[in-house]
């Protein structure tokens, strides 16, 4: 079974060191660029259902005592979807870890890119995906943490360029759906299909952890690559 | 619908040429009705249009705009997929990168390149391609027209959505000039794949899409017969794209639709490819891919 799904802002308190938090872009919404019909009043009613105004949240803070920046996507709010407002979120958080020399991790958990923003979702994952690459030649590290579920245009953008790649248990991963699969091949897929463990068995992810191990483990990766020296420590 | 339009256009034409004098008023004033109908498809249409068997693909297109070409074939992994073409040839005398998806235009010959939806490995072999490019210098020209990356069980095994990924990342980073266009279906993911570009043009009637309107209707409307409506509502089409500024410009074709006059589609092509060139020789390395960066973080 996969874990019960937690919201973002549940998410950061777990990862971030008590009281050492501090939301970024928490203002950046979309508007509706293509007036997809119907895509306004789907989005107010999200955000009085969820009190977020987008899916993701960033922030920087420590871990351990060690600076990063955190991106946790919500599937509670759109699915977790990317439009415009969460591929920028994204974009800057990557590009102000790299200015600022900090580690990112990026929790993932989508139904992939959002249809209401039509193309413009789709050039988000060139955009997430081009500003991780930039990063990552710079030197940055980026954890991604796959959680359930992550597929369609995350699975196959940002989430899926990490340079340590990590998963929950049981996160069904991947870029397709199992229902779009299953009526292409004509059959039931197999139990654990694109579930963490088949990802990891077939290479794609480095480590499955426990969601009450993952802090500790993040700040395993944090020392490992150096940040807790030179800089990276927090106040 | 497209065909009973074009079928009435071919009909029309065909009796007009055998026509007697006091026949030819009637029927020019049906094929400028019919024309008039041509002019004005809706984004549905276009769609059918985009998919139609008779469309020019890469098949055609590549020997008509480049000479010596010389496939490659393998992503050194484990497989060869047949729905992503990639090659060295020249163009206008010198060598460049070609790519492109890779339908048919019977049922024998979409089963052989799984009618244009590549798994991983197709990916894979896209991007070998475009690294070998760099490393030798090459521009490389990419055609989109796929209904989407395969959605089967092997390609999620072996990572659809990484290799998807990785080509974003690479592509975005190269430090050769690329050219994308767009010739019939952009479908989803599994176009941008190969399409990562400085210049991005579309063919008039091709369409560039988060997803195919059929996979739309059935998910927000749990009907994929709302097609129709799915297309006007995802802004699809390559008049929308030039407007939302994700494509530099729209490549005419002839009244009706490419099929209509090849020839004269592929001397657009080849002006079209030709002027982004022109302009992208001048840029150095760097330029190019903070230029490159620079377009896709405006979006």
């Amino acid at each position: 079974m996969a874990l019960d799904p937690i919201s973002a802002a549940a998410r950061l308190e777990m990862i971030f060191d008590a009281g050492t938090m501090r939301e970024m872009n928490a203002g950046l919404v979309a508007g509706d660029p293509i007036a997809f019909p119907g895509y306004a009043e789907k989005i107010a009613a999200q955000r009085e259902k969820t009190g977020m105004s987008e899916a993701l949240l960033s922030a920087e803070g420590c871990i351990e005592g060690m600076k990063a920046v955190v991106c946790v996507l919500d599937s509670g709010f759109f699915m977790g979807s990317m439009g415009t407002a969460v591929g920028e979120k994204v974009t800057l958080a990557v590009e102000y870890a790299q200015e600022k020399r900090l580690p990112l991790i990026i929790f993932s958990a989508s139904g992939g890119a959002r249809m209401q923003e039509g193309i413009l979702s789709l050039m988000q994952m060139a955009k997430t995906s081009a500003a991780v690459e930039r990063f990552q030649q710079a030197g940055g590290l980026f954890i991604s943490v796959l959680t359930h579920p992550t597929t369609g245009g995350v699975a196959a953008s940002f989430a899926a360029l990490g340079d340590i790649m990590l998963a929950e248990p049981d996160a069904l991963i991947g870029f397709a759906g199992p229902r779009v699969i299953e009526q292409t091949i004509g059959q039931k897929l197999p139990d654990g299909f694109q579930r963490s463990e088949f990802q990891m068995a077939h290479g794609f992810v480095d480590q499955i952890v426990a969601r009450e191990d993952m802090k500790r483990v993040l700040a395993q990766l944090l020392r490992l690559h150096g940040y807790h020296q030179n800089g990276g420590l927090c106040g | 619908m497209i065909r009973t339009i074009l079928e009435e256009i071919a009909a029309a034409e065909a009796a007009l040429a055998t026509a007697k004098e006091e026949e030819k008023e009637a029927l020019c004033e049906r094929l400028s009705r019919l024309y008039d109908s041509c002019r004005e498809f809706t984004p549905e249409q276009k769609v059918l249009l985009s998919r139609l068997a008779k469309r020019p693909k890469i098949g055609q297109i590549l020997p008509a705009l480049f000479t010596d070409f010389f496939e490659q074939r393998g992503d050194r992994q484990c497989r060869e997929d047949a729905s992503i073409l990639c090659g060295i040839a020249m163009f206008d005398g010198r060598p460049v990168t070609v790519i492109g998806h890779r339908k048919g235009s019977t049922i024998e010959e979409n089963i052989a390149c799984n009618f244009g939806m590549p798994g991983p490995e197709g990916y894979r072999k896209a991007l070998r391609a475009m690294q070998q490019a760099e490393k030798f210098g090459r521009p490389i020209i990419t055609f989109i027209d796929t209904p989407g990356a395969y959605p089967g069980m092997e390609a999620e095994e072996r990572g659809q959505g990484e290799a998807i990924a990785r080509n974003l990342a690479k592509m975005s980073a190269l430090r050769v000039p690329v050219v994308a266009i767009v010739t019939g279906e952009g479908s989803s993911g599994g176009a941008l794949a190969i399409g990562v570009a400085d210049r991005i043009y579309m063919l008039e009637n091709a369409y560039y899409s988060v997803v195919t309107p059929e996979g739309c209707a059935s998910i927000l409307w749990k009907d994929a017969k709302k097609r129709g409506e799915a297309c006007a509502a995802l802004k699809l089409t390559a008049q929308d794209l030039l407007k939302l500024g994700v494509i530099d410009g729209i490549i005419p074709e002839a009244l009706g639709g490419a099929q209509r006059d090849a020839q004269a589609l592929y001397q657009r092509l080849h002006d079209v490819i030709a002027g982004a060139l022109s302009e992208l020789d001048g840029l150095a390395p760097q330029e190019l891919t903070e230029q490159r960066y620079r377009r896709y973080r405006a979006i």
